[in-house]
């Protein structure tokens, strides 16, 4: 009988118990073995091909308590390599504190993506568009990744190199995503642009994070999605505004700038100028939103 | 080959299965489940949708191996006998389908909003729904569909 659905190439499925077992299997195994968190986008890859065929997969779902989503108020919001994109999108804390990462948890693709998908693994599979991503990226989140060299820290804005690349090393493993309590009256916000409301990639994606004190810009930190070979934080844009009185020129000025320093790329889902257009709107948007309500 | 224990439509399975199976494959090949629809095959239709442990996933991503343990809802373990789902029902009157393929994904989809929310707002239902596609209704009878079964779940 002809068979007309897709098939998953062959592989071993490993199922450590334990963070160290998991690193074990990573040790040994190295490039051959991939991590497997919420397979939403592993698991598509593997079936198109578009990835080298990994020898084994190391299935963390077997390690308990890695699901965990904690805030305090010292330590901020701490989200564990397995907590799904729904888990954040309904977690009480990312609703009171992190509006950002709301608007990009509900932005992405679908209920059953986002019942399986992980944040840890959308800022793994480091996509350009990665909605996650320029969210984290504003709020100034770190991620701390565990190896056979120990424990390393390392904040967003180090962590992405490239498309689908990231500074992760093929024996190393997310162990948590650190989001540092916002600043007091700081507000944050993430704006997305794609065609369809649903299952899409960003076209474009602007976050903010910014605190406003007597009409004065205290704080600000503005990151981009999808306009760049990996999501990226704009300081020239965020210099311009920080310690200013906030005026309608001035946020004019800031979302021209940050426009000027995107490098989206020409393709069949937006052409370049469109992106960078968007951008300025988004950016200004975004400011508004953040700085003038 | 890996051994599983599942539980599909209330009834227990303890199967040998590939560690590269799909979910779907399982339930479709190994245990003739044939409502659970392939579309796309990599999660983005929907016509997939089973329920696992309360929640709605695309069981075309979803590895057989990851099911171990799980309670599993298909298209085939909603009615009771001959009497069907209420979320079944709606779709039956008010003509929530054409060909069908992505009948059995939309009414799970639907049954998990509806378990949740029973008082869905227009804005809900299409979230609730938007991982599931249909090329042929334009949706606004799927719609009425759902309008119609959270009325009679309600009552
Ligand atoms: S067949 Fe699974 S989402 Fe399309
Ligand atoms: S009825 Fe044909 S795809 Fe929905």
């Amino acid at each position: 009988m002809a068979q007309f659905y897709k098939r998953l190439p062959r592989f071993q499925y490993l199922l450590p118990k334990t963070i160290e077992e998991a690193l074990s299997f990573l040790k040994e195994h190295k490039a051959a073995a991939r991590l497997f968190a919420g397979g939403t986008d592993l698991i598509p890859q593997l079936k198109k091909r578009e990835v080298d065929i990994p020898r084994c997969l190391v299935d963390l779902k077997g390690i308990p308590g890695l699901d965990s989503i904690a805030y305090d108020e010292e330590a901020g919001l701490k989200i564990g390599p397995l907590a799904t994109i729904n888990a954040i999108k309904d977690c009480p804390y990312v609703r009171d504190h992190y509006p950002s990462l709301l608007q990009a948890a509900s932005s992405m693709a679908s209920p059953q993506v986002r019942n399986r998908g992980t944040f840890a693994g959308n800022i793994c599979s480091a996509v350009p568009s990665a909605d996650s991503a320029p969210a984290l990226l504003a709020l100034e989140a770190s991620v701390r990744l565990l190896g056979q060299k120990g424990a390393r820290e390392v904040p967003m804005d180090k962590f992405f190199t490239g498309p689908r690349k990231t500074v992760l090393e093929t024996d190393e493993m997310l162990l948590e995503i650190r989001v540092p309590r916002p600043k007091p009256g700081s507000r944050n916000v993430y704006l997305k642009l794609s065609p369809r409301h649903s299952m899409d990639l960003a076209i474009v994606g602007v976050a903010v994070v910014a605190t406003c004190e007597d009409g004065i810009c205290k704080d600000i930190k503005i990151a981009l999605g999808a306009v760049a070979p990996t999501p990226i934080r704009v300081p020239a844009a965020e210099r311009i505004l920080e310690g200013k009185r906030i005026t309608p020129e001035i946020i004019e000025e800031v979302s021209q700038n940050v426009a000027a320093q995107c490098s989206p790329i020409d393709d069949h889902r937006a052409s370049l100028e469109y992106r960078r257009d968007m951008v300025y709107i988004l950016a200004r948007r975004a400011l508004n939103n953040v700085l003038t309500k | 080959m890996e051994q599983i224990k599942l539980t599909v439509n209330g009834k227990g399975y303890e199967l040998q299965v590939r560690p590269w199976a799909s979910l779907l494959e399982v339930i479709r090949d190994d245990l003739g489940l044939t409502g659970t629809k392939e579309g796309c095959g990599e999660g983005e239709c929907g016509a997939c949708t089973v329920i696992m442990d309360g929640k709605a996933v695309n069981s075309c991503i979803v590895l057989a191996v990851e099911a171990d343990g799980r309670q599993i809802t298909t298209i085939e373990g909603l009615a009771e006998g001959d009497k069907l789902h209420p979320v079944q029902e709606a779709f039956l009157e008010m003509g929530g389908m054409q060909c069908g393929f992505c009948t059995p994904g939309m009414i799970l989809s639907t049954k998990v909003l509806l378990d949740g929310n029973k008082n869905p707002t227009d804005e809900d239902i299409r979230k609730g729904l938007e991982g599931n596609f249909c090329r042929c209704t334009g949706y606004t009878k799927i719609f009425e569909s759902v309008k119609a079964a959270a009325q009679k779940i309600r009552r």
